[in-house]
């Protein structure tokens, strides 16, 4: 039982639980809360994995960014004590059961199949090579992604002021 | 994770709690994709480069989404998507 393997079952726990408390629950601004919680539990597995490039940027945009904006608009248009009704019992155990039946078929598959073997390099992995790796044109290398993101981006930005704009 | 998305994104009927319930789904397979990467494949970076993009792109659809939203409540004022049933009102 080593440390990292302690650590992963508390991460994966703490993701679990949030996850489902933000699903659940009747105030949305709690779901919110826990969205963030959940948030830095992936960024927690990311750092675990030695994907510091990915923590990082996990941390800044999903956690930083995102939240904020969550937050943002669900004071805008909300009133005040507005809670969500509760369903029908029909629809919460029927989607209960899809739900669970999904999760069991995944497991399932997950536990019969047989990865190819797992070496894992140890070592961080480093900002050079992931430099390297977006900014390259040869054939491993993501240059083109990189600006297709970067329009898409701005399509986003332009898009978002145009239709949120205030008349 | 990814279940528990799909759970909330069937029985929440707030248009933003559908939204967080999307972020779910789309954290768990950003997880997936690099653990695959690191303990499957280390000399590649490919699983390392779909997430980072997968979180760039899923952040520029929640700001379009939240964008719709604000402007539906202005409209409707409301955002529950049982009350969401005419085209033009």
């Amino acid at each position: 039982m080593t440390l990292q393997l302690i650590v992963f079952i508390v991460l994966a726990l703490f993701i679990a639980v949030c996850s489902v408390l933000a699903v659940t629950t009747s105030r949305i601004l709690r779901a919110a809360t826990y969205l963030l919680f959940v948030l830095f539990g992936t960024a927690g597995i990311y750092f675990q994995l030695n994907y510091s490039f990915l923590g990082a940027v996990q941390l800044l945009i999903y956690a930083g960014g995102i939240t904020v904006l969550y937050v943002f608009s669900i004071l805008l248009t909300s009133s005040q004590g507005d809670k969500a009704e509760k369903l029908k019992n029909g629809k919460m155990v029927a989607g209960a059961v899809s739900t669970l039946a999904g999760l069991a078929i995944c497991l399932f598959v997950m536990l019969k199949n047989e990865f190819i073997p797992s070496h894992f390099v140890h070592g961080e992995l480093d900002v050079r090579t992931i430099g390297h790796a977006l900014m390259g044109m040869e054939k491993y290398q993501y240059i083109l992604p990189f600006e297709v993101i970067s329009v898409l981006l701005l399509a986003c930005i332009v898009g978002g002021i145009l239709i949120a704009r205030k008349r | 994770m990814m279940f528990a998305g799909i759970y909330g994104f069937f029985t929440r009927r707030n248009l933003l709690a559908m939204l967080i319930s999307v972020e779910l789904i789309l954290n768990s397979v950003d997880i997936n994709f690099a653990v695959f990467n690191r303990y499957l494949f280390p000399g590649e970076l490919e699983g390392f480069f779909f997430a980072l993009f997968a979180i760039g792109v899923s952040a520029a659809e929640t700001a379009v989404a939240i964008a719709i939203i604000i402007n539906i409540y202005r409209n409707v004022r409301n955002i529950q998507v049982k009350n969401l049933n005419e085209m033009k009102n």
